[in-house]
């Protein structure tokens, strides 16, 4: 399960990926908007492999 | 500069310093030991904070008053580029999930109070750790510095000058951190952090309404961009997207290197704690993304400014009503004291510990020890202020920025020993100085600039100069851990 907590360092550190402005959501650019995203799904990701590592 | 004393901002920012002053000197009665002599007791705050002290402890440690004073000067002089932020405030969190509960482990075992310790229980090498607590006490000095120029901005913005008012802060802050330890800033963060959620939820939501909504907001920024020359904007030029990524990478290694981080980290109750803080803490970086764009709304509000640590100040007096300002003000002010007495506290611990202990008196008391530490913890705070007042502010943004990369260097020595121990301690020394060396030489002669261009095969790259320097950290490790290997096998082989 740890492997998940891989995803937003591939997420984030591929700037190329996200490095646009289209499409936008609720007048936010895709580079902001895509990058505060991140935010819940690390939070999200890190539980899941909580529950699944729990000691 | 910006004119007379503003009366109404004042008496509200005063109101909530004198406040948590009150908060400080109290705190020393909170969750007291019986036996409240021991650095234990003065250092982590008796080891025993549950969740959500943690999380507002680090949340008001880690995310600093001038956090919020630089990135949105950041965002604002230079767009996208400045959110690095961002990226390096979320990654962060699953490093912390697989690294500090091992290390809280290791040294709630044997009592270690700093990454020093633990590196010595680790290696038993005093030269290793000696290494760790100077980059540690050298890095973290620039770091306390920087908070106090978070506060001048936000009190030179309600119309004080002089530095008395800063001098004065500090000595308030010095006195009740001696006398209460990490319980004061514990207790404070609390205030501190629930304020500057207030305040930046109101901006999020006020300014855009104010200004037309975040569509207008980012094209007034975009605008201003482009009238600069279009150098830099809404998102990356293609040159700026490695530094990007390798900023962010470099500091969320270096993040929970610093010894303020980690005091945080030494002083939760259990490993679980920081699990569930490393899923928690990232509603702070929301807020810091939130904080950033106010470089922007600065744009969209045609915020114009000489110095950039005055991007957020003049925003807020521009949109916010003046009681609210204070307020704002306020949450700034505390939100600089939290950090700087966490800082001076794990300074204090690195000091006594890794250098008293070690050199000077061996045979200390615990009581002897939390004596020591007190009086280290107002030496540096001093030692901040009087950096502050006599040299060019410049010095400690400067300062600061080769913190970031030396603190990085004591990356292999504190974190690999966790995981294996083929490394050996020699190895690490002189990976440890390659990069410090090398890094800084590279720093200094590109002219104090985070980021360095190298030419590979035709193609340049810009990386942070931290991360380079890791890199040769690295290898130097490496490859003398297999040289000692063949030198002088391990006892341990041999048996």
């Amino acid at each position: 399960m740890r492997f998940l907590l891989l995803l937003p360092f591939i997420g984030l550190l591929w700037v190329p990926f996200y490095n646009e402005r289209l499409p936008e959501l609720f007048g936010f650019p895709f580079f902001y908007w895509y990058q505060l995203a991140w935010v819940p799904l690390t939070s999200l990701l890190t539980f899941v492999v909580y529950k699944a590592t729990k000691e | 500069m910006i004119g007379s004393i503003d009366w109404t901002a004042l008496s509200v920012f005063l109101f909530f310093f004198v406040l948590v002053t009150v908060m400080g000197f109290i705190a020393s009665r909170w969750k007291a030991a019986d036996d409240h002599a021991k650095l234990e007791e003065w250092g982590l705050g008796g080891r025993q904070f549950g969740v959500w002290i943690t999380w507002f402890l680090v949340g008001g440690d880690f995310y600093t008053a001038y956090t919020v004073i630089a990135v949105p000067a950041l965002v604002y002089a230079v767009g996208a580029y400045g959110f690095f932020a961002l990226p390096y405030t979320i990654i962060v969190y699953p490093f912390i999930f697989l690294v500090m509960p091992k290390l809280w482990k290791v040294a709630h075992a044997s009592g270690h109070v700093t990454a020093a310790d633990v590196v010595h229980g680790m290696y038993g090498s005093r030269a290793l750790e000696l290494v760790v607590a100077i980059t540690g006490l050298i890095a973290t000095m620039p770091y306390i510095a920087l908070q106090l120029v978070g506060m001048q901005a936000v009190i030179s913005a309600m119309g004080l000058t002089g530095e008395f008012p800063i001098i004065a802060a500090f000595l308030i802050l010095a006195l009740y951190t001696y006398s209460a330890g990490l319980r004061a800033p514990a207790l404070i963060a609390f205030v501190k952090d629930i304020m500057i959620y207030v305040v930046v939820l109101v901006a999020v939501v006020l300014v855009p309404m104010v200004l037309g909504g975040y569509g207008a907001v980012f094209h007034a920024a975009d605008l201003a961009f482009q009238a600069k020359g279009g150098a830099t904007g809404l998102t990356l030029q293609p040159q700026q997207m490695l530094p990007y990524a390798t900023l962010a990478l470099g500091s969320a290694l270096a993040a929970f290197m610093y010894p303020h981080t980690l005091t945080g980290v030494f002083a939760a109750q259990s490993a679980d704690t920081i699990r569930k803080n490393a899923i928690l803490l990232p509603a702070y970086t929301v807020l810091l993304g939130l904080i950033a764009l106010l470089g922007y709304m600065a744009h969209a509000a045609g915020v114009k400014v000489t110095s950039p640590t005055d991007v957020v100040p003049v925003l807020f007096k521009t949109l916010f009503p003046s009681w609210f300002a204070g307020f704002a003000f306020a949450a700034i002010g505390i939100g600089a004291l939290v950090p700087a007495a966490v800082m001076s506290i794990g300074a204090s611990n690195l000091f006594t510990r890794n250098v008293w202990k070690a050199y000077v008196n061996p045979a200390v008391t615990d009581a002897g020890e939390a004596q020591v530490a007190k009086i280290v913890s107002l030496v540096v705070k001093v030692g901040a202020l009087a950096c502050i007042i006599f040299l060019p502010t410049k010095f400690a943004i400067d300062l600061q920025l080769l913190g970031g990369l030396w603190i990085l260097q004591t990356f292999p020595a504190v974190v690999f020993g966790l995981f294996t121990r083929w490394f050996r301690a020699g190895a690490l020394l002189a990976g440890w100085a390659v990069g410090i060396g090398g890094g800084s030489f590279i720093v200094f002669s590109d002219g104090l600039v985070p980021v360095h261009r190298m030419i590979l095969g035709g193609e340049s790259y810009t990386i942070y100069v931290g991360l380079l320097a890791l890199a040769a950290n690295l290898v130097v490790a490496a490859g003398g851990t297999l040289l000692l290997n063949v030198v002088s096998p391990r006892r341990t082989a041999r048996a």
